[in-house]
């Protein structure tokens, strides 16, 4: 959206004194993507839902009724206890208990948490791996461009919950089949991490090389700075838009393939459960009539992916010049 | 052309050589086979003797060799949980898998081109609109949760269809096949449904986009003053040149529908490879693992290198830029 099609909001901050602390703000409020934000209900809803859901994944601990994670605090007295509304259903439990009396609302709330942090630490790692890949494949050229964009066009072919599988498969096996939970987390970041760099290296490249012949890289070589300073105080700050296009939608794909991975029974073990393991759990109790074991966790990843996703096409948007 | 033709051929074979690569050393170096294959009680004396009868004292390249060689003959060595060869379980689970996904494709091109073109013609109507919200969600369901929805509704609730296996087969040679009975094509609907779902979605979604950039041309302009028919001009002219990359997609999608037929094998309890692969990887049998990213992957290369040169072939002006700098 340019300036000469849509007019900016110009009284959002009108005195010309700018106190440093409140410079960013203003600027923020002054731009053109908070501007297209604004003009988006949809968008303004599924970043508002997006924000809820990184809340209640933050205050887990204050909403939920009990710890999930901690067996003490289950009674099998109280296991497959239906929602609330519904005839049977018992005070503490909203959305009802499943076969280990566990609370389904708090084991939603505690496993959103854990979908969140291997979503987001998956997305680092393949961002940082992704991004160090493409600039120095980008800078440095020759034969180190051509074998890093050919393992990178080889692994392309291949579908990333395929890799994610395999990493995992061969994680498992040198450490044996008896990883404790808290190292499973760090398992599924890698894989995750290892399956999406792909597609940072490409376009860090592409730009780095689009960047690369201009003349403010010309003079930060003539006075003498090292590459790694050109690379990362320079190059990289101009190929940030579209990374961060790729780090929203991969966000998504991250929390999707912790999903699966975690559905499939290679993922978060069923003591520490994600929202893909407990959807697999709920799975099992489906022909038995208690629905809402598999039924609100479902609810759950699919509108967190959903709102994931609507942010990430409308930043997609927003941010290509082509479509202003 | 020919000089292409076999520049990506060799490309090709280099692709299966790293693949082969990963597959040996997963094979070799993630846990000790020997560990794998004997009982807490077989002797030292014994453990050397199947250590050499595997060939795991030779130098590493004769290994690899030995390892490769046997591969290109389809021998992937001995499953450790079934302690069957993995050659053939992967050919008793083969023909599972890919009647799932040749459904699974056609389902997709059949529903996508229709719905793409549809969007395309009739844009502002409700109905493409809806299409359109379906494809978004298509995306954004992870492929078990759009299965689970169908078990809950169709299996669950309504009754209708079975909620795992095959049904009935026929076995015609070593090939079993369900789509001879009943109860197979009724086991196939499902899966069929889950699999394409996420194909059929980017199918709508790229022949919308091609018909709307194909429908404002020259050429549709022109056929419209010859004053051709409306449904000459759309299906005739616009829909024929839309095809061409919705083709070429859908080929080299092909091979990513085996490996997503991981999932909805799972959901399903289909007994395809993608369910043999992800019980190896919980059960860590890396001669399984070893071998389906082999096989997958000369399934990819195959398709890849297949729709790469019949492109070439279709299209004369890629001939010429390919030429070119060569």
């Amino acid at each position: 959206m340019s300036d000469a099609v849509v007019p900016h909001k110009t009284d959002a901050g009108a005195p010309a004194a700018h106190a440093s602390a409140s410079g960013w703000f203003t600027r923020v409020i002054e731009s053109d993507l908070f501007y297209s934000f604004c003009r988006s209900k949809l968008t303004i809803t599924a970043a508002l839902v997006t924000l809820l859901f990184f809340l209640l994944a933050i205050f887990a601990p204050l909403i939920s009724v009990q710890n999930p994670f901690d067996p003490a605090q289950l009674q099998l007295i109280n296991s497959r206890i239906p929602p609330l509304w519904t005839a049977d259903g018992q005070t503490p439990f909203l959305l009802g208990t499943d076969e280990q009396g566990r609370d389904v609302l708090s084991a939603i709330l505690y496993g959103l948490r854990i979908s969140l942090v291997v979503g987001v630490l998956g997305v680092a790692f393949s961002g940082a791996l992704g991004i160090l890949l493409g600039l120095i494949a980008g800078y440095v050229g020759g034969a180190v461009d051509s074998l890093i964009m050919r393992i990178a066009d080889v692994q392309l072919t291949f579908p990333a919950i395929l890799i994610a599988l395999l990493v995992n498969g061969v994680v498992k096996s040198v450490f044996g089949n008896r990883l404790d939970a808290a190292s499973m987390l760090g398992v599924l970041v890698l894989a995750i991490g290892l399956s999406f760099w792909v597609q940072y290296a490409r376009t860090v490249r592409g730009s780095v090389l689009v960047e690369k012949s201009k003349d403010y890289i010309a003079a930060a070589q003539l006075i003498g700075l090292p590459a790694p300073v050109i690379m990362l105080r320079h190059v990289l700050p101009n190929t940030m838009s579209p990374i961060l296009v790729i780090a929203t939608i991969n966000l998504a794909l991250a929390i999707i393939t912790e999903a699966t991975l975690s559905f499939l029974g290679s993922g978060m073990p069923d003591t520490m459960p994600s929202l893909g393991t407990l959807i697999r759990i709920g799975n099992n109790y489906l022909f038995s009539g208690e629905w809402w074991i598999v039924a609100f966790p479902g609810f759950a990843l699919a509108a967190l992916i959903l709102s994931i996703n609507l942010l990430g096409d409308w930043l997609r948007d927003a941010l290509n010049p082509k479509l202003r | 052309m020919l000089a292409f033709t076999l520049r990506r051929m060799i490309q090709a074979i280099g692709v299966m050589l790293a693949v082969g690569i990963i597959a040996f050393a997963m094979f070799r170096f993630a846990g000790d086979p020997v560990n794998q294959m004997v009982s807490i009680d077989t002797s030292a004396a014994e453990r050397a003797a199947i250590r050499k009868s595997l060939g795991l004292d030779d130098p590493i390249i004769v290994e690899f060799a030995h390892y490769f060689a046997n591969a290109a003959q389809f021998k992937f060595g001995v499953s450790y949980q079934f302690r069957l060869p993995v050659a053939d379980l992967l050919k008793e689970r083969m023909p599972a898998t890919l009647e799932l996904a040749t459904c699974a494709t056609i389902l997709a091109m059949v529903f996508g081109i229709l719905m793409g073109v549809y969007s395309a013609l009739r844009r502002d109507t409700l109905l493409a609109k809806a299409f359109q919200a379906i494809s978004l969600i298509g995306i954004s369901l992870p492929t078990f949760l759009i299965g689970i929805l169908l078990i809950y509704l169709f299996s669950v609730t309504l009754g209708w269809l079975p909620s795992f296996g095959r049904g009935e087969v026929v076995k015609i040679g070593w090939w079993s096949t369900g789509l001879l009975t009943l109860s197979g094509l009724k086991a196939l609907i499902m899966p069929s449904i889950t699999l394409g779902l996420f194909q059929m979605t980017l199918i709508m979604r790229l022949v919308r986009a091609e018909m709307l950039e194909v429908l404002r041309t020259d050429y549709i302009r022109f056929a419209r003053a010859r004053g051709l028919t409306t449904r000459a001009i759309h299906f005739g002219h616009a829909l024929k040149n839309t095809l061409v990359p919705v083709i070429t997609v859908t080929g080299l999608q092909f091979g990513s529908v085996i490996a997503f037929a991981i999932i909805t094998e799972t959901v399903f309890q289909w007994p395809g490879m993608g369910l043999l692969f992800v019980q190896a990887v919980q059960n860590v049998d890396i001669p399984i693992m070893a071998a389906y990213l082999l096989m997958v992957s000369l399934i990819f290369v195959t398709i890849n290198l297949v729709v790469d040169i019949l492109y070439t072939v279709v299209d004369p002006r890629l001939r010429a830029t390919i030429s070119r700098p060569a």
